[in-house]
């Protein structure tokens, strides 16, 4: 027999190998202590996020297993943010893990490692197996996680919903990979990408209309991730019913993890296509149609909405639709601008998402009504909130304006480039006029707290942890929103990935 | 060295089979008939498998789906009372709407390969298989694929611990 080993390089995998462990470790020791743990079991998962990422840290970038597994600068930002959506769920779940779940604490805490760990690898991923088995790790997890309440019908509702809905998706996904494998012959990314643009094709540089199937399935299998409308109808509720802190995880975690998928299959794998053979006029009219029924879809809907939760769902599709906008240009300036974005979505929705588990937590309720009179009882908590929900909406100086400056930013650079782009400004319009009416429903929960007089107002009073989390999220809106410099600085790194350098 | 994969009766009567048993599986009122079918389905399956010379493929797909998967269904079946008698109604009001959806991608792609069959651009591969499959498979899963094959495992633990989650009953 005669094969040669890679040069397997463990290191780089550490972040990985550390959290795996960690989660194992988490579930061993709830069982241990005869699930009398209290809180000690989620701040022991806390810790886990803590010590992986110093890990990651530590390992910095470079590549391991021959060249299956990439820490360039594209994995090592997204890891951050998964680890950071991982640390304030497990933060914000303090409430429910006190009362609702007594039984299965370490399960809890042990799945969402699961999950983060399978959003790593498929950060770290340059081919397409690992990519979607990357993504299989984060979204099995999580069908179990949004079905953690099993009293609750609403919970199994959205458990359920979700499983459907995901292996459709996943079908779909799978599909379409299979479609590039067979065109193109190999499943690492970067070769698929040399191939399609030297045209060494199974087809004999024929692409036809195989690569138009393909893009379908793969846009119905990543668009299920993101929450990008057509593919959107699971999201109201399986938000609605999961359980709050998992609805924030599946809102930021998830969406990221969809958003890497986007990247690396259509801009690291296919960009070279739409050279010869798709104009990036068409690209960017594909996504552009995406973003502008993203944008609409989510922030009309989102007005009549009366639980908060599913407002929030509604909201999280239309901010798909802006991170879309993001991705029209695929050039440098728009991964960095999406990259950035996700950044600040991730302090401004865990904020918001960890001050609404806490309500629940001590009302029992997500509608919007029963917030009246909050900023009487808990100005604290209504003017967190009235930061958040500004933030969301893009009101400097905010993290979130300065995440849709920069892509909107990005996508007029693009229109400004040449003849043929003018449609951009089109799409940028309809951009700048969804988030007036973004203003009207996220400003009808401000009124509510602040202007509606409510006879027994509800005392919330703040948990360690979850103030920390309110906390955290409200110096992450200030401080990158007041000095983004130095964020921007690290997400224009991604552009610089793998795939942008190496051949 | 194999013989290249050629295309011919038995394909056909293969595709019929799992075609048919596949409509069965979405469409019968009684859900045993259906995991029964499903049977008959993957082993169709398994039997294209036969016909590229996949041998080690259909034998996983004869182990593990028509084996494993299929029995446990059997048997989850069985152990769910009264579920063998009931009459299940597949379809719901949105009947209309999928089957719209489901047309789109079809029609799609049946036009892809009525296409690249038409124009015969898509080639079957002209180089000669390994003689032993299944040995050059195990070598990719232990060196090159081996990122993939270990996440896999977590996946299963992970798969099996939140099963264990639902499924257990709690302690009033």
């Amino acid at each position: 027999m005669d094969f040669q080993l890679p040069d397997y390089n463990v290191w780089q995998m550490l972040p990985e190998i550390v959290l795996f462990v960690w989660a194992l470790a988490v579930i061993v020791f709830d069982l241990g202590t005869k699930r009398k743990t209290g809180s000690a079991v989620g701040y022991f998962a806390m810790l886990g996020l803590v010590v992986s990422g110093i890990a990651l840290a530590i390992v910095g970038h470079g590549r391991g297993f021959g060249n299956m597994f990439f820490n360039d600068s594209l994995a090592v930002f997204f890891k951050v943010i998964f680890l950071g959506a991982a640390f304030m769920t497990i933060g914000s779940s303090f409430g429910i893990t006190k009362e609702k779940i007594v039984n299965h604490r370490g399960e809890y805490f042990g799945l969402l490692l699961f999950s983060t760990v399978g959003m790593m690898f498929l950060a770290s991923a340059s081919e397409l197996i690992t990519l979607y088995i990357g993504l299989e790790l984060t979204t099995i997890p999580l069908f179990v996680l949004a079905a953690f309440f099993k009293d609750d019908k609403k919970s199994v509702e959205a458990g359920i919903k979700y499983l459907v809905v995901g292996a459709l998706s996943s079908a779909f996904l799978l599909y379409g990979l299979s479609f590039l494998y067979g065109l193109t012959g190999t499943t690492d990314i970067l070769q698929m990408r040399f191939n399609l643009a030297a045209g060494q094709l199974s087809t004999g540089g024929d692409i036809g209309v195989i690569l138009i199937v393909a893009i379908i399935a793969l846009l119905a299998g990543v668009g299920f991730k993101l929450a990008l409308p057509p593919f959107h109808q699971w999201v109201p509720d399986v938000y609605e019913g999961a359980p709050t802190p998992i609805t924030a995880f599946l809102s930021v975690g998830s969406k990221a993890a969809g958003l890497v998928a986007f990247i690396k299959i259509f801009v690291l794998g296919l960009y070279a296509y739409y050279e010869p053979f798709m104009a990036p006029n068409d690209w960017g009219m594909l996504t552009g149609a995406l973003a502008v029924g993203a944008m609409i879809l989510g922030n009309v809907v989102a007005i009549r909405q009366k639980n908060i939760k599913r407002m929030l769902a509604y909201s999280s599709i239309a901010h798909a639709g802006y991170i879309m906008i993001g991705m029209l240009s695929m050039n440098e300036l728009g991964l960095a601008s999406v990259g950035f974005y996700m950044f600040g979505y991730l302090f401004t929705n865990m904020g918001a998402f960890a001050l609404i588990a806490h309500f629940e937590d001590k009302t029992g309720s997500c509608e919007i009504k029963d917030y009246a009179g909050l900023s009487k009882s808990s100005p604290f908590a209504a003017m967190s909130l009235t930061i958040f929900l500004l933030s969301l909406t893009g009101i400097p100086p905010l993290v979130g304006f300065f995440g849709k400056y920069y892509v909107f930013a990005a996508a007029i650079k693009l229109a400004g480039s040449g003849p043929g782009y003018d449609w951009i400004y089109w799409i940028v319009g309809v951009a700048l006029i969804t988030s007036v009416i973004a203003l009207y429903y996220y400003a009808n929960v401000i009124r509510t707290m602040y202007f509606i007089k409510n006879d027994a107002p509800v005392k919330l009073v703040f948990s360690a942890p979850a103030l920390s989390m309110v906390v955290i999220g409200l110096i992450g809106v200030f401080l990158v929103g007041l000095n983004p410099e130095p964020f921007i600085q690290f997400a224009s790194g991604i552009p610089f990935t793998a795939g942008f350098i190496l051949p | 060295m194999v013989e290249q994969a050629s295309v011919g009766v038995p394909f056909w009567i293969l595709s019929v089979i799992v075609l048919v048993s596949g409509f069965m599986v979405v469409s019968l009122k009684n859900i045993f008939h259906c995991a029964l079918f499903l049977i008959f389905c993957l082993t169709g399956v398994a039997g294209i498998f036969v016909l590229l010379n996949a041998e080690f493929l259909a034998a996983a797909q004869v182990l593990i789906y028509v084996g494993a998967v299929c029995t446990l269904m059997i048997f989850a079946i069985m152990l769910t009372s009264n579920m063998t008698s009931k009459k299940i109604i597949q379809t719901n009001h949105n009947a209309m709407v999928a089957f719209f959806g489901c047309m789109i991608f079809t029609v799609s792609v049946v036009a892809m390969l009525w296409i690249t069959t038409r124009d015969g651009i898509w080639h079957m591969a002209t180089e000669l298989l390994p003689e032993n499959n299944v040995l050059v498979i195990g070598q990719l899963l232990m060196t090159k694929f081996v990122v993939p094959f270990e996440v896999v495992s977590i996946v299963l633990l992970a798969a099996m611990i939140g099963a264990i989650v639902l499924a257990r009953g709690e302690k009033a």
